[in-house]
């Protein structure tokens, strides 16, 4: 082929540009239905629900009359948002307290070789991928006041007499539902955890073997630091499942006996939904943006710092 | 400072043995390399020696002492892994100290022999520094002071150098040797470069397919090999090897010259090499061809002089010195000795 033919070539074979070529068109077209879903679905009313604390919209009474801080004050004046805030935060200390533990030793239990281990993975998974709300019907029947099986096999085994009316009590009522959000919880975090421990080389592990090392020492002085910033994920994530959730309090006590279990999610939905307050409901659950706005900004920043490194 | 020895040692994976009965003795302060390509079993026997591995069957001795099932601390051996396997979370100093605080050394005595490990591999400066602070040389050289620190009987290394670039590698390979020839401590080094080995070993032994195929000094592995394997694996370009009926015979590239070079004294055998392809390199000129009376898939390399003035695509005659031809089984490709 001469050079001259060889140009022509070239030239008609050159692919033409289509749409699809511009970045613009194409990050505009890629960006647009996420923006429009998250708009739509969590900015939209969210300023709704905003507003609405700063109202006096009730069921009954549907204007947006805006009434300035009244509508707070009034949420504040009552005992039982002070009972729900300080459960929360309880609720919330206790239970991530008690999954950053349960997880690490269960991520440690699973990450060993030992036979059957899909079936105790699986077992473990379980409580994660059943519905909150079934999960927690069974914990209530569990947990029932008359038929418990847990009080069952303690009166067989002579540590009981008569019931110990689980939900019925309010320190008790307290734990069970604290609990229950453990169980609920551990298993995302220990797959998380597990995650971050399956992810240390194995030539740390052989080189703190070789080091003489014992299960102490490298447990506590090499994989549970190296974990530190996976566990770290995992804590948030726990976090922000317990503070916003309210089916356990729901379906358990309904916030019972008297109020004692209320947490500021299930108060929120008392007031607004069930008792047609919507002004006051909004006013409750504005309590919690301080606590998540702070957990997504940790999340970010454990999201870059992995990055960076 | 002890001697190392295996006896018929084994290490099934599944089905596979990645060691397959294995006898190996070093000698006391020796530099041993086990030198292979990938796969060859090569690191399994190390983390066997080391007590990361437990073998199927066959003994361990370490200084005479039987060391089967017993874990690492106690077999006082210290182990430098390919990517130095440094903790990313402690300092360099908490690092080097790491193995003492596990043997319960007290605070002042850590301080004094990190500070003597550090100084001895140059690298008291970066104490305080996290390993991703420092360059891939200086963390190898952490990692030497982390496993000298105990100073330990045996010193394991699982190709350590693999790591650095090409420049950096032949400037730790000069340390690596003085370091380990001061220490005096009995070294197993293992590599797949057999640049490496050659350059560092005291003695080699070369593996493949779990079997140790040769165990001898750089000069017999390269000059004497035990096999067709060896004898293609060591040396760059590698042995020649022409197969006819009854034999295969090896020379090395820098053996085969024209015919005009040698003296009578040398019997040489004359083959007739035709060049393909003329290769220059700078030092040497590599001619790339076949010999005739065998296979034509059978390349042929000679090794010559720059300034050789042979041409490409004719016929020349080239020769071996009889002392320099090395036969071997077709069959089994194990090495043909005297008059067969």
């Amino acid at each position: 082929m001469s050079d001259e033919a060889l140009a022509i070539g070239v030239r008609t074979q050159r692919p033409r540009r289509t749409l699809l070529d511009s970045e613009r068109l194409l990050a505009i077209g890629g960006l647009t239905p996420a923006v429009i879903y998250i708009v739509a679905l969590v900015g939209f009313p969210f300023v709704l629900a905003v507003v609405m604390a700063f109202s006096d919209v009730t069921v009954g009474d549907p204007s947006l009359d805006l009434v300035g801080l009244e509508t707070l004050r009034q949420v504040l004046a009552d005992p039982v948002f002070w009972r729900a805030l300080r459960n929360t935060l309880v609720f919330t200390l206790i239970s991530n307290a008690l999954v950053v533990i349960l997880a690490t030793a269960l991520a440690l239990i699973l990450t060993k070789d030992f036979k059957g281990k899909w079936l105790v993975r699986l077992l473990v998974l379980l409580p994660w991928t059943t519905p909150v709300s079934l999960a927690t019907i069974s914990w209530l029947w569990t947990l029932d006041s008359i038929f418990s099986p847990i009080d069952w096999v303690l009166r067989q085994l002579g540590m009981l007499e008569g019931n110990m009316i689980w939900l019925g009590q309010p320190k008790l009522a307290l734990a069970s539902v604290i609990a229950v959000h453990t169980w609920r919880i551990v298993p995302l975090a220990a797959v998380i955890v597990m995650a971050g421990m399956l992810a240390i080389p194995t030539e740390i592990r052989d080189a703190s073997d070789i080091d003489g090392a014992g299960f102490w020492r490298r447990t506590f002085e090499i994989e549970i630091p190296l974990m530190a910033p996976i566990i770290g994920v995992a804590v948030l994530f726990g976090v922000i499942l317990s503070v916003t959730d309210m089916t356990v309090v729901h379906v358990l006590t309904r916030g019972g006996p008297t109020n004692y279990t209320q947490v500021l999610a299930s108060w929120a939905f008392y007031k607004g939904i069930e008792g047609g307050d919507l002004a006051q409901g909004a006013g409750t659950a504005l309590f919690l943006l301080p606590v998540l706005v702070a957990v997504a900004a940790l999340i970010l920043r454990f999201a870059r710092r992995r990055e960076v490194l | 400072m002890s001697v190392v020895e295996v006896r018929n040692l084994t290490k099934v994976f599944g089905d596979m043995a990645a060691v397959d009965d294995v006898d190996l003795a070093s000698r006391e302060g020796e530099f041993l390399v086990l030198l292979g390509p990938s796969g060859c079993g090569k690191t399994t026997l190390l983390r066997m020696i080391a007590g990361l591995e437990e073998p199927t069957s066959g003994e361990i001795f370490i200084g005479g002492e039987k060391m089967n099932g017993l874990p690492p601390r106690i077999r006082k051996v210290a182990m430098v892994f390919q990517s130095y396997a440094l903790y990313p979370h402690m300092t360099v100093a908490r690092n080097i100290a790491f193995p003492l605080r596990a043997e319960g050394v007290d605070k002042a005595e850590q301080d004094k022999r990190v500070r003597w490990a550090a100084e001895l591999l140059g690298i008291d400066r970066y104490l305080e520094r996290r390993p991703r602070q420092l360059s891939g040389g200086e963390r190898q050289r952490v990692a030497l002071a982390r496993a000298l620190v105990r100073e330990p009987n045996v010193f394991l290394l699982d190709e350590p150098l693999s790591n650095l670039d090409a420049k950096l590698r032949a400037a730790a390979r000069d340390d690596l040797l003085e370091f380990q020839r001061r220490v005096g401590i009995t070294t197993i080094y293992v590599t797949h470069d057999q640049v490496e080995a050659m350059g560092m070993g005291d003695r080699i032994a070369v593996m493949s397919d779990g079997r140790i195929r040769q165990f001898g000094t750089p000069e017999e592995i390269y000059s004497d090999p035990a096999d067709t394997f060896v004898a293609t694996f060591i040396g760059s370009p590698p042995m020649n090897l022409l197969r006819s009926e009854h034999r295969v015979v090896g020379f090395r590239p820098e053996n085969f010259r024209p015919i005009t070079e040698f003296a009578e004294r040398d019997m040489p055998s004359t083959f007739r090499f035709h060049v393909n392809r003329s290769e220059y390199l700078g030092s040497d000129r590599f001619l790339y061809g076949t010999v005739e009376g065998y296979d034509e898939n059978t390349k042929v390399i000679a090794r010559v002089p720059v300034n050789a003035s042979i041409p490409e695509g004719a016929t020349h005659e080239f020769g071996v010195a009889a002392a320099d031809l090395c036969y071997f089984d077709p069959r089994t490709g194990k090495r043909l000795r005297g008059d067969e």
